[in-house]
């Protein structure tokens, strides 16, 4: 019978001595070094996993600041030339009145990578601690952010088709800036430091876990 | 570690096989249990653990070729035109990743190159190398799992369907300044995402895994 206010036991591969892949689910005997199903490293839990995350994550935000300060794209009209960096690329469109394509790049290329970093970071510190947040709470923002992370590419893809599009001689011409490449390096970062995330860590300091 | 190696480690442990551990939480479940049609999660964070469905295996490979062959239209066929005061200008795939080829960006316009074409294609070439030969009813060929692995390790880079709604973002941005004309080329790249979409949903790579591991392949 299930009883709703008591803790459930779950059994992980450690409690019984074997090890799981993280890559094909098998289940494998403790010291076996590489996974007898798919060929992937072992490691009962990834120890060096928080040192990965911290280091990309420090990568991904040194290349947030340039992505920000140098202009994203540069546009030639008519003789006289202007420089956009990202958040003025955004108050261009909220100033042509595409306000829902604003609020895309917006939430793309401002939001997603600055909450991300802040959640990585939390996950991180959060290791190993009893907190007030549930770990199915943290498990869900671990998912968002594993989810989300490749979505911030987006402003990258949107300055290479304009510059190979609006190639319009004397009239219009559109040019990348530099900004594109920190603001690419970035993204792939974060995207590196959620990926060293071992998730089974979170889990370990579940408090249903009991055996 | 060589494959006898491998094998004389695995030998005790065969009945640990319809065993798996959550990729996510570690907690120990049971492959078999799921139902054809069913979805089996994880019950300790509902990760998904495994989709069967029937016929998976032929339906993975008619989708990736079908994905590639529309890769080879999206790259060669005009993508995008736009037309103002007389001024003319197509720009196709190519040209898109070609956009940060002068001085400093080059690294970007490989990366570019990576991230829409050649991860997306690798990646659908991969799966087909591991599971058409199954789908056929033959034994793994060779170097099966590695393949497989290669394509899980891309999943999270093959960026076509970013690239598609970054697509979308260029076109509203450009939309009032000039006309646009949308070739093939964009159609068959929209129709690529939608496909590889779909094949992500069917295949269930845990029991990808396990076949493989069942029909010999280690």
């Amino acid at each position: 019978m299930e009883n709703a206010g008591s803790a459930r036991q779950y059994l992980t591969a450690r409690d019984v001595g074997l090890v799981n892949c993280t890559t094909c689910g098998r289940v494998n005997p403790a010291g076996v070094p590489l996974c007898v199903r798919c060929g992937a490293t072992l490691a009962s839990r990834d120890t060096k996993s928080l040192q990965k995350v911290w280091a990309w994550w420090v990568a991904g935000v040194i290349a947030f600041v340039p992505a920000n300060v140098y202009p994203m794209l540069k546009t030639a009209t008519l003789g006289s030339e202007s420089e956009s960096t990202l958040l003025g690329g955004i108050l261009e469109l909220i100033h042509h009145g595409s306000f829902g394509i604003a609020a895309i790049v917006f939430f793309a290329s401002i939001v997603i990578p600055a909450s991300k970093f802040l959640a990585i970071a939390y996950l991180a510190l959060g290791i190993g601690k009893q907190s007030r947040i549930t770990t199915h709470r943290r498990h869900q923002i671990y998912e968002v952010v594993e989810f989300v992370g490749r979505w911030s590419m987006i402003d990258v893809f949107v300055v290479a088709i304009l510059t190979a599009l609006v190639q319009l001689g004397s009239a219009a011409s559109i040019h990348p800036g530099i900004a594109a490449v920190s603001f690419a390096l970035s993204v792939a970062f974060t995207m590196l430091s959620a990926q060293s995330f071992d998730a089974r860590l979170i889990w370990d300091a579940d408090k249903d876990h009991a055996i | 570690m060589t494959k006898q190696d491998r094998l004389k480690h695995a030998a005790p442990f065969a009945d640990l096989r319809d065993l798996v551990a959550c990729p996510v939480c570690d907690t120990l479940a049971r492959l078999s249990s799921v139902p054809l049609g069913g979805q089996g999660r994880c019950k300790r964070c509902h990760h998904v653990l495994a989709m069967p469905r029937s016929n998976a295996m032929t339906r993975i490979v008619m989708l990736a070729v079908t994905g590639a062959i529309l890769m080879v239209g999206a790259v060669s066929f005009p993508f995008l035109t736009i037309e103002t005061h007389g001024l003319r200008q197509q720009a196709s795939v190519l040209d898109t990743i070609l956009a940060y080829s002068d001085g400093l960006m080059v690294p970007l316009s490989l990366a570019m190159a990576a991230l829409i074409v050649v991860l997306p294609l690798m990646r659908l070439v991969a799966i087909l190398y591991t599971v058409a030969p199954m789908a056929l009813g033959h034994h793994p060929i060779r170097g099966a799992t590695q393949a497989f692995r290669l394509a899980e390790t891309l999943k999270p880079w093959a960026m076509a369907e970013v690239f598609i709604v970054g697509v979308a973002v260029a076109l509203v941005k450009v939309g009032g300044l000039a006309t646009l004309t949308i070739g093939p080329a964009f159609w068959a790249f929209a129709a690529l995402v939608l496909i590889t979409v779909v094949n992500d949903n069917l295949m269930s790579s845990l029991i990808i895994w396990k076949t493989l591991e069942a029909r010999g392949s280690i």
